[in-house]
């Protein structure tokens, strides 16, 4: 019986096991040299305003992302933040305003465009695809990459084959890189809460986003997963992603962020490095009643 | 080889009642066409079997709108089951047209009961046929309002107990509208019954030169004056506001101590009541329609009648199923009798495309006085 | 595939003796799973001729006939499972396509057509199938912008304005209908013609081959980024598409793909008959499709084979009268949803053309077995999942209210 690489990894001294997972690493961001490569901004939001019949959920909010941080998005209940979210990736349409990623609009473009234009996200509530194993839904994943239609597949044509093999290798580094490597060949539902989180993350990550959007991933974590959270997200920087999230433990808020914009209401109220925002009295009195520190 | 030109006179067996008026032969080319783009014909227009006939059309015109509000009355009854039911539960109860069918049954059968015989004309004064015809109308009503809640409980509620997908919910209705038009077609074979007509039409007065009939006036009017026992109970009555609530938002209505399970089996009650009354009228209309797969058609008409005039919403329903039932005696008068149906399956395909909402937009819930 | 085996008990899916088959199957190497499948095909393809006593459906009716219509039902239901099956859209209308393959077959060689031309079935056979993918476009491109559920009553109506042309244009005969429609040529060693009308054998080996040639194909497709846009599509279709997958144009696939194989067994079934006319495609027939798909687990095409098989073979075996056809197999889908949604054969499909290797390179080559349980990990293994938020049933792009 030939051994697993899990078996392989479990074996593997020191040094080898860092060779191996920068070798994971280089499959999980090719190209993070050039992602990395300044802080120029990457994602632009200008003036967006949406309003659903009556409701105004977001008015005239405008801030950056730049290349590389960790931008925070966060406010009370009903802020707008994953209205925010949905306006970026193409749920709904901005009624005023635009969202601009590297100076490309996205506010008309097609949902699956958006993703392919680079930018990927998870959901509060998640939402993977049950049927399949973990591994093959982030393979779908990687197919946001391809050109593979139904001809190649159906002739089994060598761009489809190269595609399927370099895909699996990519998805696999994906979950290894997420840390559920073990749970590749599990159904996606059967797995633990925690693990179905970081599966979509390693999803998303296989979208090879510019901007990957992480709506409430600690939702529903132990302090030890938010630890664990932390970890994952501040790595998926240091390999070369920009991240924007949403969350309402600021525990974890606070631990990754380089910067935070804060919304109430629909407006923004703050934006700025993290110990400034908390000191901020718009944003203590927007908070009053619920703890800043949860 | 080929077989030469054929003439007028020449018909396909299956249809005698075509109104044509060119003979000029089919050119070749629109065999490609029927094949190719299904969805062109009735754009095409010309040639001999189907027609462009302004002049029937016009000349028809307020005939055909006074019969319109008829077929387009029942259309409405049978429609408000589907919208109620659809702005509840987000289901297309696709077995509802067979309810409609258990309630035409009821109706005849209770004739029978009555003891009329096909074919006869009764002899009984008006009023003791108006009230064998109420008492029809109520044996139909009641037991399509029974069938129809028990295809809930027998059919439905295992699955949203399992929380099963919308897929399975919709392969089980037709499921059971199958089985429903197949008891009938073994037990009744797959004739029409006998005709049985209690009421000939007779023409009362006239609207801009149209006849209005007898049984014209009775079905809209009486259509008319359900819809609106229906929409206050809707929007007026206690039970009625669960059924709003639980069409609004469930999870919620259910906290506020609504009875979800009692808001669906009266809203499966309702519809089914519905569509026995509409069973009425349809008899009353088309005494040969006793048929084991008479709802079939009827029942896509109706759901079509839903969505044109935004489903889940009863005032959509009415005006949804009155546009059709005119719409579609205009395409008559228009193609020729053949395209009634198509007209009507083009009207559905049309509103889909270009208002997928309705024209009074979606939501029993909002539905407000 | 090595692997997905544990995991499949986990939920209320693929239980009982045929999850058992399919845990076994899944186990098999490659050339092991050949080794099985080689003697099976020869067994299918000598049945006519084997003509076992208590399987045959004679003298009722003519043996090899009914295994030809079983095998023109198979191919139908794989491709109506492309549609239903794995891309989850509830087509009602497919009797439409095959209606529409089986007039193009007609309308293309009969002497009875105004057309004037007698193509041989093999020119047919790319034109009837090219024909019903534009008509499945055509059907395709305003109703898949739908929501799922209003799809199904615009295709049943698709269905209907397929037949009622039939009925209606002159140049499709109506009831009168076309003789003489071409069949393939070929011939035996000894000069006979290999496809007759009397003698269905060998339009059974035609539809055999036929069908084992579309199950490849439609393997290529389910493994690779068609299949798993489908799947995709049918799990979430919000998050598919939020995922990258232009789930549109794969529906567009979907029912482009299932029409040309509803055209083709059209094609086949016309070829075989010698006569179409108005009468056979009621859309009634739609439902027996439906159930073939349900039955054998929608999704899976080995068990759509096998369901259809059941649909097709069991009333002529046991020679129901006609309409208790529909009343039985309306009943069954009923019992089904209620009872087993998954069908008979309920097995996961694989989606990955390069799956095995992949779980093999992971968790060690020749585990046939589960890997949860042989990892080092530090979960507890077969940890249930947790107050996961399980709402497909309401599935909707979630609000920005938050």
């Amino acid at each position: 019986m030939t051994e697993g690489l899990l078996e392989a990894v479990e074996q593997m001294d020191a040094a080898e096991r860092a060779e191996h997972e920068a070798a994971v690493a280089e499959k999980v961001a090719p190209d993070r040299e050039i992602a990395v490569s300044a802080g120029e901004t990457l994602l632009a939001v200008d003036g967006l305003t949406v309003r659903f019949g009556g409701l105004t959920a977001l008015d005239d909010v405008s801030f950056d992302v730049k290349r590389g941080e960790i931008l925070g998005l966060i406010g009370p209940n009903g802020a707008g933040k994953t209205t925010c979210f949905n306006i970026v990736t193409g749920v709904y349409r901005p009624t005023e305003g635009d969202i601009r990623l590297e100076g490309q609009s996205l506010a008309r473009m097609k949902r699956y465009k958006i993703i392919q234009a680079g930018v990927a996200r998870t959901f509060q509530n998640i939402r993977l695809f049950g049927a399949m194993t973990a591994l093959e839904n982030v393979v779908v994943g990687t197919d946001a990459r391809h050109r593979t239609s139904v001809p190649g597949a159906l002739l089994r044509l060598p761009r489809h084959r190269r595609e399927e093999r370099e895909a699996v290798d990519k998805a696999m580094a994906l979950l290894e890189f997420v840390g559920i490597a073990d749970r590749a060949a599990d159904k996606a539902t059967s797995l633990p809460y925690g693990d179905q989180r970081r599966l979509e993350i390693a999803r998303a990550l296989a979208t090879e986003p510019k901007l990957l959007c992480l709506d409430e991933p600690a939702a529903g974590f132990s302090a030890i997963e938010k630890d664990a959270l932390s970890e994952l997200i501040l790595k998926i920087r240091d390999d070369g992603y920009t991240v924007v999230l949403v969350e309402h433990d600021m525990r974890v808020v606070l631990g990754v962020t380089d910067r935070l914009v804060v919304l109430d209401f629909g407006r923004k109220i703050a934006d700025g490095e993290p110990d400034a925002v908390r000191r901020d009295p718009a944003v203590v009195s927007a908070y009053l009643g619920t703890a800043v520190d949860e | 080889m080929r077989p030469p030109p054929r003439g007028l006179d020449d018909e396909a067996p299956r249809s005698p009642g075509r109104v044509t008026t060119s003979a000029a032969g089919a050119p070749r080319e629109s065999v490609i066409h029927t094949l190719t783009a299904v969805t062109d014909l009735v754009a095409q227009g010309s040639g001999p079997w189907i027609n462009f006939d302004v002049g029937l059309f016009l000349d028809r015109f307020w005939a055909n709108t006074i019969n319109g509000l008829s077929y387009g009355s029942i259309y409405a009854l049978v429609a408000l089951g589907y919208t109620l039911v659809y702005g509840v539960l987000q289901l297309i109860n696709f077995a509802h047209s067979e309810i409609f069918v258990i309630g035409v049954f009821g109706v005849y059968f209770t004739f029978l009961a009555l003891g009329f015989q096909p074919g006869q004309t009764p002899n009984v004064p008006l009023a003791g046929i108006i009230a064998n015809l109420v008492l029809a109308g109520a044996v139909g009503m009641i037991l399509a309002g029974v069938a129809a809640v028990i295809l809930e409980r027998v059919a439905y509620r295992p699955l949203r107990k399992r929380n099963a997908p919308r897929l399975a919910f919709l392969i089980t209705a037709i499921g059971a509208s199958f089985v429903i038009q197949q008891v009938f077609r073994i037990t009744r074979g797959s004739n029409p019954e006998g005709t049985i007509r209690l009421l000939p039409p007779e023409p009362l007065f006239r609207i801009f030169g149209a006849p209005v009939t007898n049984l014209q006036l009775i079905i809209i009017v009486a259509a008319l004056a359900l819809f609106v026992v229906a929409d206050s109970f809707v929007n007026r009555t206690r039970l009625g506001r669960g059924v709003r609530a639980v069409a609004q938002d469930p999870a919620t209505a259910t906290l506020m101590g609504v009875n979800r399970e009692r808001v669906i089996m009266i809203t499966f009650l309702l519809g089914g009541l519905l569509a026995g009354a509409a069973a009425l009228f349809y008899l009353m209309t088309i005494p040969q329609g006793a048929v084991f797969n008479g709802g079939f058609l009827l029942g896509i008409k109706a759901f079509a009648a839903a969505v044109l005039g935004g489903i889940g919403n009863l005032r959509g329903a009415l005006l949804g199923g009155l546009i059709l039932g005119i719409a579609e005696n205009y395409g008559q008068s228009l193609f020729g009798g053949d395209w009634r149906d198509v007209v009507a399956f083009v009207l559905l395909v049309g509103v889909l495309m270009f208002r997928p909402t309705g024209i009074l937009g979606e939501s029993l819930g909002k539905a407000r006085v | 595939m090595t692997a997905t085996t544990e995991t499949e008990r986990a939920p209320s899916s693929s239980g009982g003796r045929f999850g058992e088959l399919s845990r076994w199957w899944n186990a098999r190497s490659r050339p092991q799973q050949w080794g099985l499948l080689v003697p099976v095909a020869a067994i299918i393809y000598l049945l006519p001729v084997l003509n076992p006593p208590i399987i045959t459906t004679e003298p009722a009716t003519s043996f090899p006939i009914a295994l030809f219509n079983a095998a023109v039902f198979a191919l139908i239901a794989i491709g109506l499972n492309v549609v239903i099956g794995q891309a989850g859209l509830l087509d009602l209308g497919y009797v439409g396509f095959f209606a529409i393959g089986a007039y193009s077959a007609a309308v293309l060689s009969s002497p009875d057509s105004e057309l004037g031309v007698r193509f041989p079935w093999l020119v047919i056979v790319p034109i009837a199938m090219v024909i019903t993918m534009i008509s499945g476009v055509i059907l395709g491109t305003p109703t898949l912008r739908l929501r799922g559920d209003y799809l199904a009553i615009v295709t049943l109506g698709f269905g209907e304005i397929v037949r009622l042309l039939a009925d209606n244009i002159d140049p499709l005969r109506g009831n009168r209908g076309f003789q003489d429609i071409a069949r393939p040529g070929g011939t035996y060693p000894d000069g006979s013609p290999i496809f007759t009308q009397n003698d269905a054998q060998g339009f059974y080996w035609l539809a055999v081959t036929i069908v084992i040639i579309v199950l490849f194909l439609m393997g290529n497709l389910e493994r690779s980024r068609v299949g798993r846009a489908w799947i995709a599509v049918r799990e979430d279709e919000d998050a598919a598409e939020l995922t990258g997958v232009p789930t549109y144009k794969f529906k567009i696939w979907a029912f482009a793909i299932g029409a040309a194989v509803g055209g083709l067994s059209g094609t086949l079934f016309a070829a075989q008959v010698g006569f179409v006319n108005n009468q056979r495609f009621d859309v009634t027939t739609s439902i027996l499709y439906l159930a073939a798909v349900v039955l054998g687990g929608q999704g899976n095409k080995v068990g759509v084979v096998v369901g259809a098989f059941l649909v097709s073979y069991i009333p002529d075996r046991f020679q129901f009268e006609p309409e208790y056809r529909f009343l039985v197999f309306g009943l069954a889908l009923i019992i089904l949803m209620i009872f087993r949604p998954q069908g008979i054969l309920g097995m996961r499909q694989h989606l990955l053309t390069y799956g095995r290797q992949a779980y093999q390179k992971l968790f060690g080559a020749g585990t046939g077995v589960a890997p949860t349980s042989l990892t080092p990990s530090s979960r507890p293994a077969g940890e249930p999942a947790e107050a996961v938020p399980d709402d497909r049933s309401g599935s909707r792009p979630q609000g920005g209210g938050e």
